[in-house]
């Protein structure tokens, strides 16, 4: 099951998280993990149209060797991050804003990467497995 | 989605539906400041009750919201957050420092009317 939520305005980010919770329910995560579920990819597609107007958050049911879990991937074509580590401490901002948020996103999931190349664009995936 | 606005008194209560976009957030922030100066309204209550997420977005209009309203003399209380969206707040390190929270509309209009009073 793959579910891709096109982001390009802010109703796409109540979209995508909706969706996130869904599927989550759907796999039998708590009612608690699906609400960090889709607070994560409410950061993470607020993400995409703060700095790159235009991407993708692409939603997957996972399987583990005994555990299932969500994969939520967000991707743009947008600027990319030129310090991904200094993007990854907490209180760090470019826009005047809280920041990208990165830091809280990889409390609330299990598992987090980042690829980002400067003026190509930046792939997060985060993970989080059912307990 | 707009936020319906009630007036109660000199208490102005703002319920949030569930999905809020960015833009209804930054609406309901214009709306609040423009009906606290015309009503010349002492006390505001958010109730967030029905809010499934609350991101840095929300979060950060909720306090601005508060502290605009605190400048025009008046009190803001946010009410309602539920207990998983206040785990989530904390996880991605939002606290909505030096803003008042209460646990339902009741307590936020106890705690308003007791403000009140000491600012007699």
């Amino acid at each position: 099951m793959e579910i891709r939520v096109t982001i390009s305005s802010d109703q796409d980010i109540v979209l995508a998280r909706q969706k996130g919770r869904s599927l989550a329910l759907e796999l039998g995560f708590s009612s608690g993990d699906a609400t960090l579920i889709a607070t994560a990819i409410s950061e993470l597609a607020r993400n995409i149209v703060s700095y790159a107007r235009n991407g993708q958050v692409i939603l997957k049911d996972i399987q583990g060797s005994n555990r299932v879990g969500i994969a939520v991937t967000a991707t743009d074509n947008g600027p990319g991050i030129p310090d991904v580590g200094q993007a990854l401490r907490d209180g760090f901002s470019t826009s005047g804003s809280l920041g990208l948020g990165l830091p809280g996103v990889r409390r609330l999931m299990d598992e987090f990467e980042i690829v980002s190349k400067p003026g190509q664009g930046t792939t997060v995936g985060v993970k989080k497995w059912r307990l | 989605m707009e936020v319906p606005i009630l007036k109660q008194g000199a208490v102005l209560i703002a319920t949030f539906q569930a999905a809020l976009s960015d833009a209804d957030l930054n609406q309901l922030r214009s709306a609040l400041v423009q009906q606290v100066v015309r009503f010349r309204s002492r006390g505001v209550i958010v109730d967030v009750t029905a809010m499934d997420v609350m991101d840095s977005f929300a979060s950060r209009t909720l306090r601005e919201i508060a502290h605009i309203i605190r400048l025009r003399g008046a009190e803001t209380v946010i009410v309602g957050i539920q207990p998983e969206v206040a785990f989530a707040m904390v996880q991605l390190g939002l606290t909505l420092e030096g803003v008042a929270t209460a646990l339902d509309l009741e307590e936020g209009l106890a705690y308003l009317n007791q403000k009140f009073k000491t600012m007699k």
